[in-house]
């Protein structure tokens, strides 16, 4: 439940022979791979190469060809607790009718249990997580009257009332401003330093690097996964990329780069 | 007139059991349908009220009867079945829900009517008021009838309720509650039930063809008046039941044309003509999100934008010769839309005035001049500075945005870049001479 519960998982997500399809056409083969705890951990790959898919998995949200995930060594039901999500914003009708202390607030649902309704501790540990993003001046802001980067906070606002140990992101700085990418960034850390794990899908290879510690390379099957120094390799980003184009002027970039400093 | 008095004092002892029935079902009605509306699934709560046509017909025939309660359970049966089915095969792959609801509306529908054609037929089978389901027969309802829908609007109410978090949770965002481990499947299977059982009370009210505008006219009608989930619950709650006891009034009260006999006027119908009336009532006139409320907030911001575009034009002719008080022109300024009108209304509001010599700016027109200006500016060295906008693109960039800039932008942009507050800045682009003619006013 609390971070400090159980010391030392050393593996927060184990993907053992993960095969995904939609309408019978694959799009993650035979994935296997295990990720420790306590880091921050980017899905990185081209479009279409299962990156949501894998997170999507690991939440039950996919049905599984075969294989399977575990979470701290257990199925997902037993530990749904120490799981926090971001889904992609696109995901839903931002028109709907609540604010954005509403929707952070159903981060606390699963704790809460049936029926029973968010009471004061809730709230109180609702608006700390939209401080924590720097959203609690517009905590009850109609969602749909808030800017792309604020609807992305809101989001990770509602999973860190979620009080998990893991948290899978899908995309969390797709299309955000400087602004929300600073302060995502900021959470990213502070999560890190409390012991807890984030696996993001990432699509921008420039900060990959700097962003995070470990990387799992992914095209449909698993290209590489490890610490960024040792796997965010140009060998490795070529076989992941490898013949589409329009990303090789970023790939190349993210090599010349190198590590940052 | 007597008509009224009978009405208002619910001397009738029918009149009172229909506007009553009438009313409870608006507000179940309401409540349900801002649920079914946020979940998109209030098109299928027509293909389960299609669906209780045959239904009822399938009852008649098994139970031979005709006892209401059979009916309604019998409309209940096959509604649920058609929901389970609208749910199975939007699971398909190339099935569109959109054609699978339309499908399922218009086959129910069709079995419907060949069916209540052959119960009509059967011998010895009274014409069992099958018709009266297709389009609702509210005046014929009686005490118990009444009894049973305040009973399912009970049910139906208690249930959103004590679970309106989870529906809610639902409704949003169905990927995060099936992550949280919510039952997602029987969740959405709950709410099914309640439109069914909404639509199967409504059956003899209103009918088949039209209950479906019970469940979606006051939900959409209440999404104008608030944007919070709970009141907007409320305010369709209320607005059904608006409808209700208006539209039955309606039709207790007008005089029956003497063509339907002694039939009156069609209760259904006319409950859904108000429940329509309040929604374009609802869409215009709302604050905020109606659209006469959006027409006057744009107009409004038409109107800021043409006079603080005169007083800039006329502060930047003035500039250079170093007098704000000197008169000028309109016709000097054509190099944007001035017109007589907006320069009177800038006369109106004492920002300009005229005298022999032609306009000239009031001490409150240069204030608000100089203020519009350095406004301007600020922005356009800004949007230089930190955007990269070319200096020969800015003005027009800066157009867009300067009319709304808060005063705390203001005083941000005026930190960033340096300026002190009582300065004016340079244009960072040479002013456009104005159109042909004299400068200034002689």
């Amino acid at each position: 439940m609390s971070t400090d519960a159980t010391p030392a998982d050393p593996v927060s997500m184990e993907v053992h022979d993960l095969t995904v399809a939609y309408q019978r056409r694959p799009v993650l083969w035979d994935v296997d791979v295990s990720l420790p705890t306590g880091q921050l951990i980017a899905i990185v790959g081209p479009n279409g190469a299962g990156k949501s898919t894998l997170l999507r998995a690991a939440l039950g949200l996919v049905p599984l060809a075969s294989g399977h995930v575990r979470l701290f060594g257990k199925p997902l039901a037993q530990v749904r607790d120490r799981v926090g999500y971001v889904p992609q914003r696109e995901s839903v009708d931002w028109d709907f009718p609540v604010d954005a202390l509403d929707v952070v607030l159903m981060g606390r649902s699963g704790r809460l249990g049936w029926i029973r309704r968010p009471g004061r501790a809730d709230r109180e540990l609702a608006m700390t997580c939209l401080e924590q993003v720097g959203m609690s001046a517009l905590a009850r802001r109609q969602i749909g009257q808030l800017s792309g980067g604020q609807q992305q906070r809101v989001f990770l606002a509602r999973a860190l009332a979620q009080q998990a140990d893991l948290y899978l992101m899908d995309e969390p700085f797709a299309g955000v401003d400087a602004a929300t990418e600073r302060s995502i960034v900021d959470v990213l850390h502070q999560l890190r330093t409390q012991g807890r794990t984030v696996i993001a899908v990432h699509h921008d290879l420039q900060t990959v690097r700097s962003y995070f510690d470990h990387v799992v390379l992914l095209n449909m099957r698993l290209v590489a996964a490890g610490p960024v120094d040792r796997v965010f390799t140009p060998e490795n980003l070529r076989r992941t990329y490898g013949g589409r184009l329009t990303v090789l002027d970023q790939v190349a970039e993210a090599v010349r780069r190198g590590p940052e400093p | 007139m007597e008509a009224w008095l009978r009405l208002v004092t619910l001397q009738d002892a029918n009149t009172r059991v229909v506007l009553l029935g009438t009313m409870v079902l608006g507000v179940a009605c309401g409540v349900v349908g801002v649920l079914a509306g946020l979940r998109r699934r209030a098109l299928a709560g027509d293909a389960v009220a299609h669906a209780a046509l045959p239904g009822v017909c399938v009852a008649y025939f098994a139970f031979g009867d005709g006892h209401f309660g059979t009916l309604l359970l019998g409309a209940l049966a096959v509604g649920l079945l058609a929901a389970a089915g609208i749910s199975a095969a939007r699971a398909v792959p190339r099935v569109k829900e959109d054609a699978v609801t339309a499908i399922a509306i218009g086959g129910f529908f069709g079995a419907g009517l060949v069916l209540s054609r052959m119960a009509q037929d059967r011998p010895g089978g009274h014409r069992a008021g099958l018709d009266g389901f297709i389009f609702g027969k509210a005046a014929s309802m009686v005490a118990s009838d009444a009894w049973t829908i305040l009973a399912v609007a009970a049910v139906v109410v208690f249930v959103v309720a004590v679970l309106r978090k989870e529906f809610t949770l639902l409704c949003f965002d169905q990927s995060f509650a099936v992550g949280l481990g919510w039952p997602v499947r029987w969740l959405d299977q709950l709410l099914m039930l309640l439109v069914c059982l909404c639509v199967v009370a409504g059956l003899p009210a209103v009918g088949v063809v039209l209950v479906v505008a019970l469940l979606v006219i006051p939900a959409a009608a209440a999404r104008f008046w608030t944007h919070r989930i709970r009141t907007m619950l409320v305010v369709a709650a209320f607005l059904g039941a608006i409808s209700a006891l208006v539209g039955t009034a309606v039709s207790a009260i007008l005089p029956a044309p003497a063509a339907t006999g002694a039939r009156g006027w069609p209760t259904g119908p006319l409950v859904v003509l108000v429940a329509a009336t309040l929604f374009t009532v609802s869409l215009l006139a709302a604050p905020d999100r109606g659209l006469v409320a959006r027409a006057v907030r744009a107009w409004g911001m038409r109107r800021r934008v043409a006079l603080q575009h005169l007083l800039r034009d006329v502060y930047e002719r003035l500039e250079a010769a170093g007098d704000l008080g000197a008169a000028w022109t309109p016709l000097s300024l054509s190099r944007k839309r001035v017109d007589g009108v907006v320069v009177a209304r800038a006369r109106a509001a004492g920002l300009v005035q005229r005298d022999a010599e032609g306009w000239r700016l009031t001490d409150r027109g240069q204030a608000e001049a100089r203020r519009v200006v350095r406004a301007h500016r600020l922005w356009e060295l800004w949007l230089i500075e930190h955007a990269d906008i070319a200096p020969d693109h800015v003005d027009r960039d800066a157009d867009e945005l300067e009319h709304v800039l808060p005063p705390s932008v203001l005083a941000a942009l005026e930190a960033r870049l340096r300026q002190g507050a009582a300065t004016m800045p340079a244009s960072p682009h040479p002013i456009m001479p104005a159109a042909p003619g004299p400068g200034l006013a002689p």
